[in-house]
């Protein structure tokens, strides 16, 4: 009687991963459909779509930059993060507690809430390049995973091996250099995953940010859907499913899956 | 360490998120306090406004209604997950993630092609003479509902399985062998157990749903706006910016609030 109740749950729980699962699929599907309105199922089978999407220049060009942007804020943010979250698991001080919600408070603020602001702050009274703006929002987006998991991964960490690096001749540059980071290298490296899939992923701060002409991928995705509706969204929708897929086999063969649930 | 190195670690970033963050913030939300001296005027035309009243209880309906769909979806699914064997497990864990590291628009899009006037569901209604014309799915509250579970139902599992884990195997197995059935010890043992972690993914579920702004965007359109996407529109299309600073601090306060609700009641929780 009691197995038949598991048997129960194991079905329930194919539905709700059905329901996660088919509408992903669904796109795929219609990617390879001749129709020039996206039909399921499909009819015929084509790659022209995906051949449309590599001609495009909006689609291209957003590419890159939402590339470019993700690569950048991730990299300032780590410059920025790793101090801080280095100085404040080596310290006991009582403002620590404070500090660190203070660096993870772009969470805290709704993410539109935070692109409004910066348009009003960035583009309307600083007058900033489109792409200055943008890498300073994707900063402002990204810095507290780094701040989250690599501090977590310092709290891991023995600090005890730093002193005997110190006292073995080493500077502090060197001690943290040649001690600190490779051991918290996993944490840095699923800091960068999270960082980076989060920035190249982000509408909220991008749409107020994005200028004329330049515009990151999800955000012209978005304004393409609004406007027309062709299969050439759904060969984008499956080479960016591909690339997650990728990442996602490379993190689960280095780190482990659950890193990325952080 | 050296206070000294202490300050010049932590200092960029400090600086950095109060000019670029704290500072900005300030500056939108100023105004919208301000009207011939201090004053809440603008706060009060807000809530008087019938429209205004409108969009927001939408918002809170359906960001509630996808809580609610996602805790009941969530549970049982997250403790299926959390006792299968290590290979199963994390496979199950990177299909509930996969959706989660995919692009917002693509997850909305998914449902433009479900639910469209050409979409799969008016397509199989259709040749099952079920309906006689298309039906429309699209562009009601219905699917920014279905958009919004879809797009949180992943964090909730997530969430819930990390508390979950936690949860020894002994525990229920013991309830089991002094007689309760398996339902009985999963509502009884698992459930409370797991209540911190349903609260902190209902939080998540339910603040990311008062802001998110894709979602309603897309598979809501112009008749059916959340704050997230009144906000754009006051700021953007009306270039209304002291009304949109108005819908910025609601929305704060509402996130603030609903994480401020949680804490207390998960802080209850621990008394007990």
């Amino acid at each position: 009687m009691g197995k038949r109740k598991q048997y129960g749950l194991a079905f329930f729980s194919i539905l709700v991963f059905l329901f996660l699962a088919v509408p992903l699929f669904i796109i795929a599907a219609t990617a390879f459909g001749e129709a020039s309105t996206i039909r399921f199922p499909i009819k015929g089978f084509t790659l022209k779509w995906f051949a449309a999407i590599f001609a495009s220049r909006s689609f291209m060009s957003s590419l890159r930059l939402s590339f470019a942007l993700a690569l950048y804020a991730t990299a300032l943010a780590l410059l920025v993060g790793i101090p801080a979250a280095y100085a404040l698991s080596k310290t006991q001080f009582r403002r620590n507690a404070f500090l660190r919600s203070f660096f993870l408070s772009p969470t805290f603020v709704p993410g539109i809430v935070v692109g409004y602001a910066l348009f009003q702050f960035l583009v309307i009274k600083l007058r900033m390049p489109v792409f200055a703006g943008l890498l300073t929002g994707h900063f402002l987006v990204v810095l507290p995973y780094i701040i989250r998991v690599v501090g977590a991964s310092l709290e891991q960490f023995d600090f005890s091996i730093e002193e005997v690096a110190w006292s073995l001749g080493c500077d502090k540059g060197q001690a943290f250099v040649k001690v600190v980071l490779p051991n918290i290298a996993s944490g840095i490296v699923a800091a960068f995953m999270l960082a980076f899939i989060n920035s190249f992923n982000n509408i909220p701060v991008s749409m107020f940010l994005t200028g004329p002409g330049v515009s990151t991928l999800p955000t012209t995705l978005m304004t393409y859907i609004e406007y027309s509706y062709d299969p050439s969204v759904s060969a984008i929708s499956v080479l960016l499913m591909l690339t997650t897929i990728v990442l996602m086999f490379i993190v689960e063969k280095t780190l482990g899956i659950g890193t990325l649930a952080k | 360490m050296r206070k000294s190195l202490y300050f010049l670690l932590i200092a960029p970033g400090v600086l950095l998120l109060a000019v670029f963050l704290f500072y900005p913030l300030v500056v939108i939300l100023m105004p919208t306090f301000q009207e011939r001296g201090l004053s809440l005027g603008r706060y009060f035309a807000f809530f008087s406004d019938a429209y205004y009243l409108k969009i927001l209880a939408r918002t809170i309906r359906i960001a509630s209604i996808a809580t609610l769909v996602c805790m009941i979806f969530g549970v049982p699914t997250a403790y299926f997950i959390s006792r299968r064997g290590k290979r199963m497990k994390s496979f199950l864990m990177a299909v509930s993630i996969f959706p989660l590291l995919t692009n917002s628009v693509v997850r909305a899009f998914a449902w433009i092609n479900i639910l469209g006037r050409n979409g799969v569901v008016n397509t199989l209604l259709l040749k099952w003479n079920l309906i006689d014309e298309p039906i429309t799915l699209l562009y009601t509250d219905f699917s920014v509902l279905i958009g919004t579970i879809y797009l949180f139902l992943p964090l909730m599992l997530i969430t819930l399985v990390g508390s979950m884990d936690n949860i020894e195997e002994d525990v229920t197995e013991a309830a089991e062998s002094l007689g309760a059935s398996r339902l009985l010890a999963f509502l009884k043992i698992v459930l409370p157990l797991s209540l911190p972690g349903i609260l902190v993914g209902g939080t998540l579920v339910f603040t990311g749903a008062i802001t998110a702004y894709t979602t309603p965007n897309l598979l809501g359109g112009n008749k059916n706006m959340l704050l997230a996407t009144l906000i754009y529109q006051r700021a953007m299309s009306l270039s209304d910016w002291t009304g949109a600073g108005v819908i910025a601090f609601v929305m704060i306060v509402m996130t603030v609030a609903a994480v401020k609700l949680m804490q207390g009641a998960a802080g209850r929780l621990d008394r007990r």
